[in-house]
């Protein structure tokens, strides 16, 4: 299975964890909770095998606190979970980003709020992976929308923690995570694995947040002899707590400009039929499938209608939209959620193109039969 | 034993800026000079060693020295600890936790980590107060005692901490006060030797919040407070119930040898490999 291409029929949570270990990663911490709770189980099972590490935690908070520990302590780390735990481990998801502690929260999405819809679809967290933590920080959020690229997506977010010392958050919905599919995975050789950057200096000359040419810091692992100080209140070069107003903006605006620097890099977006396209559904996740379906069928009563499909939601690859606009006259955002992505495209297009939303919160999915309605409407 | 300005130079940061943020008087800076000693008492290499904590006054305690030092969020040092911990077996991890942080916000970490027997080494500071949020009443404040929020005397019942871990599984627990430095310094050298969960319950003063507004007087007079209630297991044992009211028992208090999650992880690892190497 090592040596070549396989074949095999795989849900997209087992995806995801085969995704992880391909990527390297040795911990997972987490909490049950439906419709993520495969991920945890089979990494549970996968794990030691591997000389990894799996623990089941007392709750969210904690699985989030032990994934930053064990990233400190030089491990790539990973947990899964849906809304409810996905709220609880916001704060925790804060002190990752100012800490600058590279880790992977898989977020099964679920009707919400609250306990909502608990086994139904829903894209409603989109804002929450935005924003959920509180104060200004960058984030990076991709949207797997197979079972394929839930493998690979989780494979890049967790090299593009490693890379950028940066929280990623894999946001499924809960008809790619429990979706069955045969798919074509690589052979371990080929896949790419990125590390973070080790300090190499002697001890005594490491500045444990001194960004380099990159923009990011080399980051040292407890116990590797470069002993220093890591916290969540506003740091200095040498992560030591400070209330210097230029030292504050420093810690945070380096923080945005790191992500800034690797945009192009992270924003990953691929377009379908948009060469001739007049018209655009911008869809993600699930909606790319059902966007997919209606495409063909638009395109066999001679609409020319294309397909732009988000895999990073955040940041949000504003250029995806910017390239198409002198060509195109309408877009339309189908989301299992009110409007979140909408409202993002409604920002970067400025009223250049008309712009409508199909909108589904009740746990059910948006058939392609309603997008080529809406899309003729349009159209009309 | 190292001097005072041995120890200062060889575990205190020479490149972090001070004075430090704590109070004059406050017992916090007791317990963190006293748990230094202990540590050179055992020799143990300052790489080999990461302190841990979470937020309040207390949580200031790690940036000061030079180890692996990593301050976390409010109640979070332990599954903060426990990821590290995993992640590095080898670490000798040591947590300095607040009573609000071990026993509010933070206290169901604290019970699993009792229970999962991690070898992990928990200082809990109790001065019986929220000290860096001004004062008010913590999960140890006494009944009847006064905070900037229950000025007309708690009406909460306080956690006993010690008892509180021991039921909860830790295979290690000591008291001691911040005036009983020498038993302080054994019993954490105990602590970090013990292969599995450990507690020290530290009992201290917080003279600018919990001391003034119960008039328990000056950072003197409440060490002299905690000489007077303190009372060694040894003693008390030879005591009835109603000698031993308003007292509080130290020394080791339980002391366990019971499986390591750690070291039950590394078999499961084993097992998983020896598994994976047969052919089905
Ligand atoms: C989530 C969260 N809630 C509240 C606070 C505010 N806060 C900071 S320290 C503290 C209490 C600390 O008390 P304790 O743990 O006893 O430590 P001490 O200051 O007494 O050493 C509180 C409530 C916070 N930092 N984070
Ligand atoms: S407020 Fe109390 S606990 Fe905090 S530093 Fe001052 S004396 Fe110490
Ligand atoms: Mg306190």
């Amino acid at each position: 299975m090592n040596k070549k291409t396989s074949y095999q029929l795989m849900q997209g949570n087992e995806a995801v964890a085969e995704g992880a270990l391909a990527a390297g990663v040795s911990f997972f911490a987490g909490y049950p909770i439906t419709p993520s709770t495969e991920i945890a189980e089979v990494l549970a099972d996968r794990l030691p095998a591997t000389g990894g590490k799996f623990i089941q935690m007392e709750d969210e908070i904690g699985s989030i606190a032990a994934i930053i520990g064990a990233s400190i302590g030089g491990c790539k780390s990973l947990t899964a979970t849906s809304g409810p735990g996905f709220s609880l481990m916001q704060e925790n998801l804060g002190f990752a980003c100012l800490a600058e502690i590279p880790l992977v929260i898989v977020n099964v999405m679920r009707t919400g709020p609250s306990t909502g819809l608990a086994t139904s679809p829903s894209q409603g967290d989109v804002m929450q992976a935005r924003w959920g933590t509180h104060g200004d920080h960058p984030i990076i959020a991709l949207t797997p929308s197979s079972v394929e690229e839930a493998f690979h997506y989780t494979i890049k977010a967790v090299n593009f923690a490693e890379k950028y010392r940066n929280p990623v958050i894999l946001l499924m919905d809960e008809v790619i995570g429990h979706m069955r599919a045969r798919v074509n995975l690589p052979p371990r050789s080929m896949v790419e694995q990125i590390n973070r950057v080790h300090p190499n200096m002697p001890h005594e000359w490491y500045l444990p947040y001194e960004r380099s040419a990159t923009g990011v810091a080399p980051m040292a692992s407890f116990g590797d002899g470069y002993r220093y100080h890591i916290t969540g209140l506003i740091h200095d070069a040498k992560g030591f707590p400070t209330s210097n107003p230029n030292e504050a903006r420093d810690n945070i605006r380096g923080l945005f400009a790191k992500i800034e620097r690797g945009f192009s890099e992270i924003c990953l977006v691929d377009y379908e039929y948009m060469e001739d396209a007049e018209h655009a559904i911008v869809a993600y996740g699930s909606m790319v499938l059902s966007a997919r379906s209606a495409i063909e069928q638009l395109r066999e009563s001679g609409i020319k209608v294309g397909l732009i499909k988000l895999g990073t939601l955040w940041p949000f690859p504003r250029f995806a939209l910017e390239r198409f606009l002198p060509q195109l006259k309408t877009i339309l955002v189908p989301e299992l959620n009110m409007g979140q992505i909408y409202r993002e495209v409604l920002r970067v297009t400025s009223g250049k193109a008309i712009i409508e939303k199909l909108n589904r919160v009740n746990g059910t999915i948006i058939a392609p039969q309603e997008i080529v309605k809406t899309v003729k409407g349009m159209v009309r | 034993m190292i001097s005072n300005s041995q120890l200062v130079n060889k575990y205190f940061r020479h490149n972090k800026k001070f004075p430090h943020i704590w109070c004059p008087g406050c017992g916090i800076g007791i317990i963190l000079g006293n748990m230094l000693r202990s540590i050179d008492a055992l020799a143990i290499d300052k790489n080999d060693i990461a302190f841990v904590s979470g937020i309040g006054c207390t949580g200031r305690a790690p940036v000061y020295v030079d180890f692996n030092t990593l301050h976390t969020t409010h109640g979070r040092a332990l599954p903060f600890a426990t990821g590290l911990k995993l992640a590095r077996p080898e670490l000798n991890v040591i947590v300095a936790t607040g009573d609000g942080d071990a026993t509010a916000i933070g206290g169901n970490h604290l019970i699993h980590a009792c229970r999962r027997n991690i070898d992990i080494t928990t200082i809990i500071f109790n001065n019986y107060i929220y000290g860096m949020t001004g004062g008010q009443y913590s999960p140890t404040t006494p009944h009847g005692d006064k905070a900037s929020t229950c000025k007309l005397g708690n009406i909460e019942r306080p956690f006993n901490i010690s008892a509180l871990v021991e039921a909860a599984g830790a295979t290690f627990v000591g008291r001691t006060t911040s005036y009983h430095t020498l038993q302080m310094q054994n019993i954490i050298k105990k602590a970090i030797l013990h292969k599995g969960f450990s507690v020290v319950e530290v009992i201290t003063h917080c003279p600018t919040t919990y001391g003034r507004i119960n008039h328990k007087g000056s950072a003197v007079e409440m060490l002299k407070w905690q000489k007077e209630i303190a009372i060694d297991k040894s003693r008390a044992e030879k005591m009835s119930p109603k000698e031993l009211e308003g007292r509080i028992i130290t020394g080791v208090l339980i002391e366990k040898d019971l499986p390591e999650f750690c070291e039950q992880y590394d078999s499961i690892i084993e097992q998983a490999q020896s598994q994976a190497g047969k052919p089905k």
